[in-house]
């Protein structure tokens, strides 16, 4: 099963356009969740099953959001490039290779589309869990979510970097430059 | 019945895939005969190929099947080269 997705995935140069969204969309959800987490640290006195339920719900959504619009889009585009295909070789594609990758490819796109931003945004999570479970396992929730969402942020910067055969370690200062950013005008709308 | 010894066939395929993995998976399909594609001709989404495929006893259906589930067509048997089986 597994050679087969490759050799779909191969045939449609796929694996671009899958590294590339969940890339997208895994930074998409960790921003979000430095984001939510970000809000609740400057908001006193919100309890921690709060913060869960608001991040869970945002996690979900994203989720369901990179799920749907991927398959949509992906299903429209493989269709047309399946059609274009067809009508140069003048006959159906429907049995061949070509015609299960547009039934199978963007079901794999979807689901990296939408399992990105879920599992990092529930990596981010973890902190307020653990405290949830235990307090004193976790005596600082808020700050250890932001720091994962910091850390993961990184890492995707720096798997970009290996994609793009750069150094690793200034692709991925790059991106944390953009998480700091995000976290600063945070900061700024919430004291101004 | 006699036994398909050499066929040559026009066939065109989409860039995708290669003219080497097409090769591999035709031989692969027929361990018995020798796979040779020579291209011809170049388009903006597809490729005319020239195969030969020679052997002992070359199961054509089975290579038909295989080069159209790679999303080729076979446009024309060009040559065929056919001996009595033993």
């Amino acid at each position: 099963m597994f050679s087969q997705l490759r050799i779909l995935l191969h045939i449609t140069r796929s694996h671009g356009i899958i590294r590339r969204y969940f890339v997208v969309n895994g930074f998409d959800g960790a921003l979000t969740m430095l984001g939510l987490c970000m809000g609740f640290y400057f908001t006193d006195q919100v309890q921690i099953s709060v913060v869960i339920h608001a991040c869970v719900g945002a996690a979900i959504a994203l989720g369901m959001s990179g799920v749907s619009s991927a398959y949509i889009s992906e299903s429209a585009e493989k269709k047309k490039e399946l059609l274009e295909l067809e009508q140069a070789m003048i006959g159906s594609l429907e049995e061949s290779h070509y015609g299960r990758a547009v039934r199978w490819v963007p079901i794999v796109i979807a689901f990296v589309n939408g399992a990105a931003p879920f599992l990092i945004s529930v990596l981010i999570i973890i902190p307020l869990w653990l405290h949830d479970w235990r307090p004193d396992l976790v005596t600082l929730p808020l700050e250890s979510a932001i720091v994962c969402a910091f850390v993961l942020v990184f890492l995707l910067g720096m798997f970009l970097g290996r994609i793009s055969e750069t150094f690793w370690l200034w692709s991925g200062i790059k991106t944390l430059l953009i998480a700091l950013i995000t976290a600063l005008l945070i900061f700024l709308v919430s004291h101004f | 019945m006699g036994q398909i010894k050499k066929v040559v066939l026009d066939v065109l395929k989409p860039h995708k895939p290669t003219i080497l993995e097409m090769a591999s998976s035709l031989s692969d399909e027929d361990h018995k005969c020798t796979v040779n594609i020579k291209v011809a001709e170049v388009d903006e989404h597809t490729e005319t190929l020239v195969v030969t495929l020679s052997g002992k006893n070359i199961d054509l259906e089975k290579i038909s099947a295989k080069i159209a589930e790679l999303g080729g067509s076979i446009h024309s048997i060009d040559e065929v080269e056919v001996s009595l089986g033993s």
